[in-house]
């Protein structure tokens, strides 16, 4: 959706929110749409394309109480503001979280990853986008808050269809749970394929967690992008996996249940054909690089 | 509907108070209303890097950023890296010029800006940290290998300290 021929800047309002409460209330308010603005880095690019209708944007950036990373026994949650730096500089997401730690990495470059948040990464919705695999793969719970409350939803499944998700037009991400790994480090795994390593829309991308008990499968979960209208979480083929020793492990068969699961298209950066291809690739690297 | 906000910033240590559209780019700002041309405007759309900043100094590509965020912020453009009564350029300045590090200068700017925003951080970057550091900034001319060597040659010129790693 285009918007009108001629509306410059004036076609957009912008208000800086005292606080959370003022933000929330913004979001409430009926007049003109209201759209979370965070570190812009996809909302000026739109604006500068002339892709985005006239909206109220409400200014999220100086709203510190989006900004905390609390580390928790059982799980870690973090602000919707987080940049993609202060994910890439924590000692605890590195050690812990490793495959959030690679994804916000190889976002953009450093310019971008000073501005850009998980929750705007979220929120954009991009079936690309390259932190919702490693998401999917840690079991991400998202806040949403509004004047009416707040709830946890999920992150799997919170996308519905291309850019549609599960949030009503006043709600605001404002957290993102991340679950405690029970599989330690070596049983992560994640790897964004693209034209380079920085600067890039992936052609495929994949993240996994697999908690392995010797050679067995206990537990396994994918998260995989550029594959679907939305981020995947490769179900079927957790279910398939899940128990599996590693040396009975039919791994054809597994990359048979995991293109069932995708639904990937011909595009400007690639084709259905090589996705489906890749994203067997990066399931058999999953399968026998992790322990 | 309010077009413009007071806006109170620095840009190169200079304290500037601007009546301004919140969602003007900072590149604009700079460029249109400041009279700093130094940072170009490549792509519009933050992959090039020909914009890059410094702001509280983090690198940001200014084309990226409305000004309405940078209440009270701190700019760093390039004309602030070696201000033109200085004695002698920055050693990441003079590196670029005797390794050839530029050729039509169009990315230069933002080169030299990301550059510095990575030595400030990293005294002693290898090559591979040089190349992550730089990912965000385009040339069409040099084949970047002599940017690389700026980089290192200006890191030579550093005093050896303890070095604090981006990545640990």
């Amino acid at each position: 959706m285009t918007a009108p021929a001629g509306a410059g800047p004036q076609a957009y309002r912008w208000t800086r929110p005292r606080d959370l409460q003022e933000a929330l209330e913004l979001m409430a308010a009926g007049d003109l749409r209201p759209v979370p603005f965070a570190g812009g880095t996809d909302l000026m690019v739109l604006m500068q394309m002339r892709a985005l209708p006239p909206c109220h944007f409400v200014d999220l950036w100086p709203l510190t109480e989006l900004r905390r990373i609390a580390v928790r026994p059982d799980e870690t949650v973090l602000g919707a503001l987080t940049t993609y730096t202060e994910v890439a500089e924590h000692s605890y997401l590195q050690a812990t979280y490793p495959l959030l730690v690679q994804a916000a990495r190889c976002s953009g470059g450093w310019a971008i990853q000073n501005r850009g948040t998980l929750g705007g990464n979220i929120m954009n919705a991009s079936p690309a986008a390259d932190t919702p695999p490693a998401l999917i793969a840690y079991g991400a719970r998202l806040e949403l808050a509004s004047v009416r409350g707040r709830r946890w939803v999920p992150y799997s499944g919170f996308h519905t269809d291309y850019k549609r998700m599960r949030r009503e037009p006043d709600e605001l991400l404002t957290r993102i749970a991340l679950p405690t790994p029970l599989a330690p480090p070596s049983g992560h795994f994640y790897r964004k394929v693209g034209p380079r390593r920085a600067q890039a829309i992936s052609k495929v991308c994949f993240a996994g967690v697999a908690r392995w008990e010797g050679d067995r499968v206990a537990q396994v979960r994918m998260g995989l992008a550029s594959v679907a209208p939305t981020v995947l979480e490769a179900r079927e083929t957790a279910d398939f996996l899940a128990g599996r020793r590693r040396g009975e492990l039919d791994l054809a068969a597994a990359r048979a249940v995991l293109d069932r699961e995708v639904s990937p298209i011909d595009d400007i950066r690639s084709t259905a054909a090589y996705r489906r291809r890749v994203a067997g690739n990066l399931l058999e690297q999953f399968l026998t690089g992790t322990s | 509907m309010a077009a413009s906000d007071r806006i109170k910033l620095s840009v190169n240590g200079t304290a500037h108070d601007l009546e301004v559209d919140p969602l003007a780019r900072l590149l604009d700002v700079l460029r249109e209303r400041l009279g700093l041309t130094g940072t170009k405007e490549g792509c519009g759309e933050g992959e090039c890097g020909a914009c890059a900043v410094l702001v509280d100094g983090a690198l940001l590509n200014s084309c990226l950023v409305p000004v309405g965020q940078l209440h009270g912020a701190a700019v760093t453009t390039i004309e602030g890296l070696a201000p033109a009564d200085a004695a002698r350029l920055l050693p990441i300045q003079e590196a670029m010029l005797l390794e050839g590090g530029a050729q039509c200068g169009i990315c230069t700017p933002g080169m030299v800006i990301a550059a510095h925003a990575l030595l400030q951080r990293n005294p002693h970057p290898s090559l591979e940290e040089i190349r992550e550091a730089l990912a965000g900034n385009l040339c069409r001319c040099t084949g970047y290998v002599g940017i690389y060597e700026a980089v290192q040659r200006a890191a030579r010129a550093a005093p050896p300290e303890n070095v604090s790693r981006r990545w640990a």
